[in-house]
């Protein structure tokens, strides 16, 4: 099992630049009365600072288990089993809750995916930032200056100052996901995961959220992780797209490369179930089921659906491989091509 | 808060009192028992007095104590008691009025009911609080099967085991009573003394029968909370578990459970009388229990309509003070 080789250069990342976020082989479990559920099942990749990853995959694909995993907030019944989550070269599956808890928010910070219900109902606005601003001060700062940082952060996410003396129930769902904004970028963090951070909102609201969130990103120079299953918001938002299926990543690539060749016929499908011009509204999705998490099939997990399928795929698991630089896929097609390449 | 909202509160007050004035009159005339003829009666045979003319006397004083009117003019007369807050002699204790019975049980009963559901409320709140909050130490969990194993005794039955093993296995408690016979009340440290040593046990069994129902409660709607999105957002924002626990948790969780005290005030009601009875205790619960066994409709009428009256009071102190707590709730009487 080769892990990607995180020092390859490409196009899009300086030469010798270290990933803000390196995740290895990360597995999370959630242990259930009917069995063990392997919603991430050994997942690697890097993320570069600055960068906009984007995570795809069809629902139950363990999206947001990676995002809770790597805020280390993954509750009982489920547990991290096993792997490693490199921030800036420092573990954090080890860590003990109480220095996690700092690094939430400061180093990581999520975008929850439910803005509607993710404030505290009986809290302004500006308190709700202020806690967060609080509880991780190293210095006493007085009422004063909590008060204009909470209104700056509204500011700087567009909404109003007075917004602050607001509670959650007068606004509305997309001035909410604003406000979850300001609260996840208060402190700075080095990485941003937002998990369908537009799910909940009409289409406009949803491109203004999504403009928002790529403008601090910028100003930032935040690294974000964006979950979600349009691949067509995607393919606007991210610089490198991976894709999940039932726990595991079949590809990640950069979006040009992904939209332009994709590897993995998983991806394929993905891509060709964007409804088209011509046939506009008529989504197609694509056939079959994911496999139960429970009792995984035997070697390829897709090739119970997978049109390219072959002998090989039915038992053994294909490997993760970085076929070309920045280009990782587990595929069998193009395990031949790899070892040719290798040789 | 608008006076048009408030003013609805009190017409919706007035409603209740209405409705509940109206029962409390019809059901005791459901009964066959004619209170005056059955004192009379009770009294002929205690003295042997001749019963010649007990009918004669029945309906003297049946008149005296508006009993023998039509019924709808009774009714009118009731309700109009209800407004003027006068409801006349005690029948039982003739020739004290109703007023000045309920004045002497009043205080009793204020001070062992409220001071039992506050500590009640208080204590359950926060421990159903604790053994809602995944973080807490395990061993705090054994307090849910002692919740509900309290809470599913009725208070009487606590009761009487507290008087079997403090009173009167243990004699740490007096067995009955307010305070001592040998006592003066006055205001003295001895007597308030004395008083506390006798309100412990039937409070206690007030407060441990209420204490689970609320714990168990708290505990409720503290997992439900907990599942809120807002508390995952909140421990993403790295906040202290102190914090989360107080100002996220339980705060919201607090709503519905003062919700709940107002919606048990019936039930404990009921508790205080029997538990009062139980230890003879000298308020409106225990006066309750007698005016029933004697009939004394007057007595009883007032009583109830106090306890109704109080009930509706409390009500609109916590809606009124429900905006407070929650700021979605405004009462715009748009
Ligand atoms: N608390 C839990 N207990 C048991 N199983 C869980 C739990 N949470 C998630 N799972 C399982 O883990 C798998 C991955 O779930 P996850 O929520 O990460 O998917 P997702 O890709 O985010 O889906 P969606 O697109 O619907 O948000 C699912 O099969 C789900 O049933
Ligand atoms: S390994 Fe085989 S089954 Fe799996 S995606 Fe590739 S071709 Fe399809
Ligand atoms: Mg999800």
């Amino acid at each position: 099992m080769s892990a990607p080789a995180s020092q390859a250069s490409s196009p899009t990342r300086p030469p010798g630049a270290s990933p803000v976020l390196s995740v290895r082989d990360l597995r999370v479990e959630y242990s259930t009365d009917s069995g063990v559920v392997k919603a991430v099942n050994g997942i690697s990749f890097d993320l570069m600072p600055g960068e906009k990853l984007g995570l795809v995959g069809e629902s139950g694909s363990g999206k947001s288990t990676v995002a809770l995993a790597l805020m280390r907030m993954i509750r009982p019944p489920g547990r991290i089993s096993g792997g490693q989550m490199l921030l800036q070269g420092k573990d954090l599956v080890p860590l003990p809750e109480r220095t996690m808890r700092q690094m939430r928010a400061r180093e990581i910070a999520m975008i929850p995916q439910g803005a509607m219900n993710s404030l505290n109902p009986v809290a302004r606005i500006e308190d709700q930032i202020i806690d967060t601003l609080e509880d991780h001060a190293t210095e006493r700062r007085s009422k004063k200056v909590l008060l204009d940082l909470a209104r700056s952060a509204l500011e700087s996410v567009g909404l109003r100052r007075e917004v602050g003396r607001m509670y959650p129930h007068e606004l509305s769902g997309g001035m909410k996901q604003r406000a979850c904004i300001a609260i996840a970028v208060a402190m700075r963090p080095k990485v941003v995961i937002a998990d369908e951070p537009t799910s909940a909102l009409d289409v406009v609201v949803q491109r203004q959220v999504m403009d928002t969130i790529l403008r601090l990103q910028d100003e930032l120079g935040v690294a974000v992780i964006l979950i979600g299953h349009d691949m067509g918001l995607m393919a606007q938002s991210v610089d490198r797209l991976a894709v999940m299926y039932a726990g595991k990543l079949a590809e990640v690539s950069p979006i040009r490369e992904i939209f332009a060749e994709p590897l993995h016929p998983y991806t394929d499908l993905l891509i060709d179930s964007l409804p088209k011009l011509e046939d506009r509204g008529t989504f197609r999705g694509i056939p079959g089921l994911p496999p139960s998490l429970k009792s995984l099939p035997p070697g390829c997990l897709f090739h119970p659906r997978c049109p390219k399928v072959m002998d090989i795929c039915r038992q053994e698991i294909p490997e993760y491989l970085e076929l070309r630089p920045q280009q990782f896929v587990a595929c069998h097609l193009h395990e031949e091509r790899h070892d040719r390449a290798a040789d | 808060m608008s006076l048009r909202y408030l003013g609805k509160r009190i017409l919706l007050l007035l409603a209740v009192m209405w409705t509940a004035a109206s029962i409390n009159f019809l059901i005791p005339k459901l009964s066959p028992r004619d209170p005056i003829k059955e004192r009379l009666e009770q009294a002929a045979m205690m003295g042997g007095r001749n019963q010649t003319g007990l009918q004669a006397m029945t309906d003297a004083y049946s008149q005296q104590y508006g009993l023998g009117e039509p019924l709808w003019k009774q009714y009118l007369h009731a309700l109009l008691k209800v407004v003027q807050f006068d409801y006349g002699y005690s029948i039982s204790q003739y020739p004290r009025t109703v007023n000045s019975v309920i004045k002497d049980a009043l205080p009793w009963t204020l001070g062992l009911g409220i001071t039992s559901i506050l500590i009640a409320f208080f204590i359950g709140t926060m421990l159903g609080a604790l053994l809602g909050w995944p973080r807490s130490p395990r061993w705090l969990r054994a307090f849910v099967p002692a919740s509900m194993l309290t809470s599913a005794v009725p208070a009487f039955v606590l009761g009487f085991l507290l008087i079997y093993l403090f009173a009167f296995q243990l004699r740490i408690f007096p067995l009955a009573g307010a305070y001592s016979r040998t006592a003066t009340p006055e205001w003295s440290l001895t007597f308030i003394a004395d008083v506390a040593q006798h309100a412990i046990l039937p409070a206690l069994a007030l407060i441990l029968f209420q204490l689970g129902g609320q714990a168990l409660q708290m505990r409720g709607l503290m997992v439900m909370t907990t599942g809120e999105d807002f508390i995952t957002f909140a421990d993403a924002k790295g906040l202290r578990p102190r914090r989360i626990f107080s100002r996220y948790a339980v705060r919201n969780a607090l709503l519905p459970q003062v919700t709940g005290l107002v919606m048990s005030l019936g039930t404990f009601i009921f508790s205080t009388v029997l538990v009062e009875t139980l230890f003879s205790y000298p308020g409106l619960g225990n006066l309750i229990n007698s005016s029933i066994q004697v009939l004394d409709y007057n007595l009883l009428y007032g009583i109830t309509m106090i306890l109704v009256f109080a009930v509706c009071i409390a009500t609109l102190v916590v809606d009124l003070i429900y905006p407070l707590l929650d700021p979605r709730i405004r009462y715009e009487g748009r």
